[in-house]
């Protein structure tokens, strides 16, 4: 198929013979970081001399970017890798390793799309309400023309309407990679808790959870790096992008469901109400980081149509799909438990999300300045 | 043709028991300068060490070595190496090659090289080199870009993940492996900024061992891209244009630089290196400068060919002393200059020649 990349083609049967090599107590340590855009993921990979036990063991490194500042002058700018987390390798197996870094710029500062920093602050202030996350990472299949994955050349499929969660060949488009991202998650030790297939055709969902405050956006964005390397050798391309297909085609969120050890306690409620209520006030400023450009791409998804919010209201409800803010039925009959935050696209910086929901609902006004 | 049949096919005989027989593979450097070749031989047991590898010999006028009528060359064992391809007992054997005469053979550069290298053996001289590589089709286009034409410009592709940005990364990690397997020391790798461009790195190593060491390996390369089907090319700039080239940079540290205050002598050998520019590229590369003036333009994070340049964390510079070393006093230095096709015998002797033999000392050696 035209659609699918060159490399997917390699012959898998010759990689076998060299993945089972052995290596002996030399152990390869993939470090992962999030690039310039705050959206792309980088990686390169290192030998290290027998196998790391803990994070603490891994070392620093460094790499380079290059930004054009004229037509001659180009500035090179060398940046440290600092390991955070520290995974099992679901591609070169045992006893490798994929180490999550963030990435600190001269003077030991954090770069620009360091945004774990800030958020680990938060979390730390925070620590005593032991705040919980799942994210519902949705993202759409799309072949090398970017069309989405096994759509009609130049085409459309049928309406929405019998893909969510669907089975048949006409209903679930890439179930493969679906399915060995999630082998893939459980084997690296990322806390996968679900999949199902979207509502559009070629859309899938995975869900990341319950973290505990930083956690949350480590194991999203190691999980994002599985699901592009997953694709790699599948030939096709995973899109976080929020709304890929204009018209009557569902977009992709990164829904942000949260609990605190009150909520989650008897009597629970009243105190996902107080959150929402604190919520409310500050929808515009939440809004700005709930995707990489300021709200901008958020608003070819929030519409109010297709199970979204408009963007520019605030709204909660119970049960509601169509609302900023949504409190599960259960939830309400229980009196205890978690709210969904349905307004952060799929392609949001999860440390941006969390750090946000645990400023605005746990910490008070002075506090929330001096984060920031 | 079925391909996946065809590796399935191997699988059976390549698992079928050789007794005691053990398979050595002889590998040595072409008349190119740049060409590898290999043949293979039966041993009645395994081999302990490079000790018990015999001399071996070949028709150097095949190999643009020699002529048809006086064409016996011979192969002098080196270093051994676990085969990856056909696995234990089974081994790779890097060799140098003499002449009829037992004279090297004018691409043997590792005689003379290893000469200097034991003239130096107190300094403790490691070296690292980062071997650039770009992967082609068999139809000679940057392997996975579109037929006929182009991918987006630079940017999305060093160290990237996902597809269309890394392109090839099967070869890139079974070449890792396979040169664990070997005994290669080699330390990393990661995609470059051109896609379809690569890079792995060799070393820490000492002296002679960094050639032999990066011959084999660019040997590994070459041999898992046949099981693939693409072709890795070490030219230094194999698109023209607004698409970065291919280097083999050269990390280097004395036993001096590695301790407290060695950042003197780093800064005294990149003063030495600054007044041997020209002859430094003359071997930086199997044509005498010729291929690294497609590649060393100044754009691209690279020095213009014609000027020497030194600094700081400066990847446009001829020599780049790292932001870290820098700082800490002490460590390495990086020469940028070297193409991806040299020879790493030559590189490592003209650095380790022009940084710690005196002026007397470099004539007798050369």
């Amino acid at each position: 198929m035209t659609t699918l990349s060159a490399s997917s083609g390699l012959n898998k049967t010759v990689r076998q013979h060299y993945m089972g090599l052995p290596q002996g107590d030399k152990c390869q340590v993939t470090y992962i970081w999030i690039g310039q855009n705050g959206e792309e993921l980088r990686g390169k990979t290192r030998t290290l001399e027998t196998e790391p036990k803990s994070i603490d063991e891994i070392p620093e490194w460094n790499f380079c970017t290059a930004h054009r500042l004229s037509l001659v002058q180009v500035c090179y700018n060398e940046l440290f890798l600092i390991p955070v987390c520290m995974f099992r390798d679901p591609f070169t197996l045992d006893p490798n390793k994929l180490v999550l870094c963030e990435v600190l710029k001269n003077g030991r500062l954090p770069a620009e799309t360091n945004h774990r920093m800030s958020c680990k602050k938060v979390m730390d202030q925070v620590k005593e309400h032991q705040i919980w996350f799942g994210m519902e990472q949705e993202y759409t299949l799309l072949g090398m023309d970017k069309h989405p994955f096994g759509w009609p050349q130049w085409g459309f499929p049928a309406p929405q309407g019998h893909y969510n969660s669907g089975v048949g060949a006409d209903r679930a488009i890439g179930r493969d990679i679906m399915e060995c991202h999630y082998k893939a998650c459980l084997y690296a030790g990322i806390k996968i808790c679900g999949t199902n297939s979207e509502t559009m055709p070629s859309q899938w969902e995975f869900q990341v959870g319950p973290c505990e405050g930083i956690e949350m956006g480590d194991h999203m964005w190691v999980a994002r790096f599985l699901l592009h390397r997953v694709c790699e050798d599948f030939g096709v391309l995973a899109t976080l992008d929020p709304k890929p297909m204009k018209g009557k085609w569902s977009g992709s969120g990164g829904h942000m469901n949260v609990s605190t050890k009150q909520m989650r306690e008897e009597g629970g409620l009243q105190y996902i109400e107080q959150a929402i209520e604190k919520l409310s006030k500050r929808h515009k400023e939440h809004i700005k980081v709930y995707d990489p450009h300021g709200g901008q791409d958020n608003m070819r998804r929030l519409t109010g149509e297709n199970e979204t919010a408009s963007i520019n209201e605030f709204t909660a409800g119970v049960a509601d799909r169509a609302v900023s803010v949504r409190i599960p039925l259960q939830v309400s009959l229980d009196k205890k438990g978690y709210f969904e935050d349905r307004r952060p696209a799929a392609n949001c910086d999860p440390y941006l999300v969390t750090k946000a929901i645990a400023s605005t609902c746990l910490l008070d006004d002075v506090e929330q300045t001096k984060g920031t | 043709m079925n391909m996946a049949f065809i590796k399935a096919a191997r699988e059976h005989y390549m698992s079928l028991s050789q007794r005691d027989k053990c398979q050595v593979t002889y590998i040595w450097i072409d008349g190119t300068g740049e060409g590898l070749r290999n043949k293979t031989r039966t041993f009645d047991t395994e081999p302990q060490s490079v000790e018990d590898i015999p001399e071996w010999n070949f028709d150097g006028s095949s190999t643009y070595q020699s002529e048809g009528s006086n064409s016996d060359m011979y192969l002098i064992p080196v270093r051994m190496f676990r085969d990856p391809f056909t696995c234990d007992p089974n081994k790779l054997v890097l060799c140098e090659v003499l002449r009829y005469n037992r004279l090297p053979a004018e691409t043997n550069h590792r005689m003379s090289c290893k000469k200097v290298m034991d003239q130096v053996k107190e300094h403790g001289i490691w070296f690292g080199i980062e071997q650039e590589y770009t992967l082609l089709g068999t139809d000679g286009h940057p392997y996975g870009w579109p037929q006929k034409g182009f991918p987006a410009p630079q940017g999305p592709y060093y160290c990237s993940v996902g597809t269309g940005k890394a392109i090839g990364r099967d070869i890139v990690e079974c070449h890792y492996k396979a040169c664990l397997y070997a005994g290669i020391k080699i330390f990393g790798t990661n995609a470059e900024v051109m896609p379809s461009q690569w890079e792995f790195q060799v070393g820490p190593c000492e002296g002679i061992e960094m050639g032999d060491e990066l011959w084999v390996a660019r040997f590994l390369l070459h041999r898992v891209c046949e099981d693939f089907g693409v072709i890795a090319t070490l030219d230094p700039k194999p698109m023209k244009g607004n698409w970065s080239g291919s280097g083999a940079h050269t990390n280097v540290s004395t036993k001096h630089m590695r301790e407290e205050g060695g950042l003197q002598y780093i800064e005294q050998a990149i003063d030495k290196l600054s007044k041997k520019h020209m002859e430094h590229i003359k071997v930086y590369d199997p044509h005498g400068g010729q291929d690294n003036m497609r590649r060393l333009t100044g754009h691209h994070e690279t020095s213009s060919i014609n000027e020497f340049s030194a600094g700081v964390a400066n990847r446009a510079a001829s020599i780049r002393i790292p932001r870290q070393v820098g700082q800490e006093k002490k460590g390495y230095f990086e020469d940028r200059r070297p193409a991806a096709n040299c020879d790493p015998y030559l590189v490592t002797k003209a650095i380790a020649s022009t940084c710690l033999l005196d002026d007397v000392e470099q004539v007798k050696g050369s």
